[in-house]
């Protein structure tokens, strides 16, 4: 298996929903390229982070300003 | 009425978040929000029960959304297939193994920034699939009902979001030292 023919399936690799001949194949191509290792752990690790810190915080007196504005507006419709 | 209010407070922060990804704009953001839920509202009666109202609701969000877009543009057209034609990301050459915590290497305010300031840097449609697909955690069917998108679509651009974004933070994440991969790319 090649970097190439890896990369198209780290996807399924992140998913962990590679079908099992397939993923016996992926992972011996991880055991012999360092590249590809790094790859698929910092892929991994960008989706935790960006999963566990939330960019857009919502403040509460935004929020409860945004719901009277909805909601008014939805009564008048 | 009580019910559609539930519904808002079940939604608004996820509403909230995709709408700042795509307009980059609170003042936009805030307008997205409110047109996203008049606009559900309104079409009630439209919303088929065989799509889960989360991914109808996101639907008419990321519509609002893009328009704001346009408008701020002056007219210009924006969609969601726009810039994603870039090979960008498609193979990576940052190959440096990255700290083993990174995210103690800098404050909550930031790894914010840095955080914004890369995930700003993609096409909108690369933007709006990954924050669906890996932060809201949609499945790829969802995402790709929600954005009008084959799923093929939704799976390419999700890579090529993921890979530009591993490839754009590494130069924040890197690992200081000698530590690097041994060997070329097969």
């Amino acid at each position: 298996m090649t970097c190439t023919e890896f990369l198209a399936q780290l996807d399924e690799m992140l998913d962990q929903d590679a079908a099992l001949p397939l993923r016996a194949d992926l992972e011996e191509h991880l055991r012999s390229c360092e590249h590809c290792e790094i790859t698929l752990n910092t892929t991994r690790k960008t989706i935790q982070i960006y999963r566990s810190h939330e960019l857009y915080e919502l403040p509460d007196d935004l929020r409860e300003r945004l719901h009277q504005a909805i909601l008014a507006k939805c009564r008048k419709c | 009425m009580a019910a559609f209010e539930k519904l808002v407070r079940q939604y608004d922060r996820q509403v909230f978040r995709i709408a700042n990804h795509i307009v980059q704009n609170r003042e936009d953001a805030e307008d997205v929000v409110q047109d996203a839920f008049l606009k559900a509202y309104e079409k009630l009666d439209q919303f088929q029960g065989n799509s889960k109202f989360y991914t109808w609701l996101v639907r008419i969000a990321v519509n609002e959304a893009l328009m704001r877009l346009r408008k701020r543009r002056t007219g210009k057209m924006v969609s969601i297939d726009e810039d994603v034609e870039t090979e960008e990301g498609s193979m990576p050459r940052d190959l440096a193994d990255w700290s083993p915590d990174p995210e103690a290497l800098y404050g909550q305010s930031e790894m914010g920034d840095i955080l914004r300031k890369t995930i700003q840097g993609l096409p909108p449609g690369f933007r709006v699939v990954f924050v669906l697909r890996d932060v809201d955690g949609l499945s790829t069917e969802e995402t790709a009902e929600t954005l009008g998108l084959s799923i093929p679509a939704v799976k390419s651009r999700l890579l090529r979001a993921r890979l530009q974004l591993r490839e754009r933070l590494s130069r924040y994440f890197k690992r200081r030292g000698p530590k690097q991969a041994q060997g070329g790319v097969k």
